[in-house]
């Protein structure tokens, strides 16, 4: 009788070990796949039925997509939109993150209720008026204004984040830094923000993620500087193949260094429905 | 000004750069956006752009399609989303692995995601392959060709269920570690089997996790364009898509304007839904 429940047990062990790798599967495999279109020479990318694994390995495809009109400069314009947006994001969110997790004051709840209710916000009604004034205003189709655009996308995470890392350093740290004579700011700089500093990694990684991928504001807000995914969005119904799988892969890479890195961190974004 | 009065401005100032962003870039396009939606030529007030929008050849399409995507994929998301976070939660050897490899959807594009399956899906693509390699069918079956509705639709749906789950399965699972494990234990001294812990327990628990990825996910769905593109090019369209046709082909930020206040209203009246149907108890008896 104990014998049974124990292999009862353990087959439901491993039939639970059989689901958790086959979802990991479901995942992995599509990447598998365009990662094997990417690198194969590009007269293999016609070839049916398609090898599953390269043959041979080549990085003639990659080169292929780098090298095509625009493609290196889109990638230029992209990487600068992203690090604007994270040096802009953390600039204006992380000093709001900290007055949240530091003090009581009235209208805390509020200023949180609003913060956490902009993170889904359509992001299509807020191109589109803004495209038109960045029109009016001189500022269309620069780096800056879609900068400002995804700063406003991933202002809501920043705070939320750092909040919850400024929350996770013990204050009386800070306390105890200031009766040994350090000044308010001198504690933080010193005691809060070093302790606080992967956390606000993760946040800027996070930033840095959400605006490569960002695609619906870059394609409106950008005509000539277009960002990598605007650049591919729009020539994407009179490219060849090669040019496809090569930009998918490319577009999809950073994010497999960037979970390793902010996983730890997911549930603060996303989770803490209550307090 | 005292010491302590200054101690009380301090949250205050460091708020302020965020609250005035949040005003400009939120605000501000919220209501320029109905302002451009309801103004005409002339700048009075005028239906011509949403009268324009119902016209529009592509709209019936547009906004069945979206919202079919929503009811087709809500479901199978939710499910697929939940046994990934009990799995995450079950205490497996590698279960820091599996968190990792399930969340990466999480930080991949709709566009890249749109690409992949287009590369699994076209007619010289991998599952053509597969199914010729196990002599399923004889020749290349044509899934994105025009006139498939059927997996044209259920390509988009596949794609999106792939990228867009990660988000749902952080959400629970932050909401499964809020609930004691006393519970669950207790559950299991009346011997109660995996179903009626997941439904007697843990989804009554998870309620308001629910909640909140069910607002999320509807109002992010609402949103999807690229995916569509890269996958069914012009075979499918949604309201997302036709917003940008409309600003980027035609030319009228009007119109596009006001596609983009009807995915608004559609995503706060889902909010409002979803707020009312998943009432606490306590908020029913009131």
């Amino acid at each position: 009788m104990k014998r049974s429940a124990a292999t009862r047990r353990r087959v439901t062990r491993a039939l639970t070990y059989a689901l958790a790798i086959l979802v990991a599967l479901w995942v992995l495999v599509p990447i598998y796949l365009i990662a094997v279109a990417a690198f194969s020479p590009q007269l293999e990318v016609y070839r049916f039925p398609r090898p599953l694994f390269p043959d041979p390995f080549s990085i003639e495809t990659m080169a292929f997509f780098l090298r095509s009109g625009g493609v290196m400069a889109s990638v230029r314009s992209s990487v600068v939109v992203a690090m604007l947006t994270l040096f802009l994001s953390m600039l204006i969110g992380a000093p709001a993150g900290y007055a949240i997790a530091r003090f009581v004051f009235p209208g805390r709840d509020v200023f949180r209720l609003i913060v956490v209710s902009t993170r889904a916000f359509p992001i299509v009604i807020l191109s589109i008026p803004l495209a038109v004034s960045f029109i009016e205003w001189g500022l269309y189709d620069s780096v800056y204004s879609l900068a400002l655009m995804h700063t406003a996308l991933a202002l809501p995470f920043t705070i939320l984040i750092t909040s919850s890392v400024f929350a996770s350093v013990p204050r009386d740290l800070e306390e105890a830094a200031m009766t040994l004579g350090c000044s308010q700011f001198e504690a933080f700089l010193r005691v809060a923000l070093p302790l606080a500093l992967p956390g606000l990694a993760a946040a800027t990684l996070f930033t840095f993620v959400l605006s490569w991928n960002e695609v619906f504001a870059a394609v409106i807000l950008t005509v000539r500087n277009r960002t990598l995914p605007a650049l591919v969005l729009t020539v994407l119904d009179e490219s060849p193949l090669p040019y496809r799988f090569a930009g998918g892969f490319f577009m999809l890479a950073p994010s497999l260094i960037f979970m390793l890195f902010i996983r730890k961190y997911l549930f603060n974004l996303w989770g803490r429905v209550t307090k | 000004m005292s010491h302590r009065r200054t101690q009380q401005l301090i949250p205050y100032v460091l708020l302020a750069p965020a609250t005035l962003f949040l005003l400009v870039f939120f605000a501000y396009p919220m209501v320029a956006a109905f302002a451009l939606a309801f103004s005409g030529d002339d700048g009075g007030f005028t239906l011509a752009h949403f009268e324009a929008m119902i016209r529009d050849t592509a709209f019936t399409p547009a906004l069945t399609t979206t919202l079919l995507l929503i009811v087709i994929i809500i479901p199978v998301q939710f499910v697929l989303a939940l046994v990934m976070a009990l799995l995450v939660q079950a205490r497996l050897k590698f279960s820091g692995l599996f968190l990792y490899i399930y969340a990466i959807p999480l930080g991949i594009s709709e566009l890249a995601a749109g690409i992949v399956w287009f590369a699994l899906f076209t007619d010289r693509g991998y599952i053509n392959t597969v199914l010729t390699g196990l002599g399923l069918i004889d020749k290349p079956y044509l899934f994105l060709g025009y006139q498939n509705d059927f997996w044209l639709l259920a390509a988009v749906v596949i794609a999106e269920a792939w990228r867009a789950t990660s988000i749902i399965m952080v959400i629970l699972v932050a909401g499964l570690q809020s609930i004691p494990q006393e519970y669950l234990e207790a559950a299991d001294v009346f011997g109660a089997s995996l179903w009626d812990k997941v439904w007697g327990v843990i989804l009554p628990l998870l309620r308001p996790s629910l909640q909140v990825a069910l607002i999320l996910r509807t109002i992010l769905a609402f949103q999807v364009f690229a995916v569509a593109i890269a996958v069914a090019g012009r075979g499918i369209t949604l309201l997302a898509a036709e917003a940008y046709r409309w600003y980027d082909a035609y030319r009228n930020p009007n119109v596009a304007a006001a596609f983009a206040g009807l995915i608004l209203l559609l995503s706060i009246a889902s909010t409002v839904a979803y707020l009312w149907g998943l009432r606490t108890p306590e908020e029913q008896s009131l």
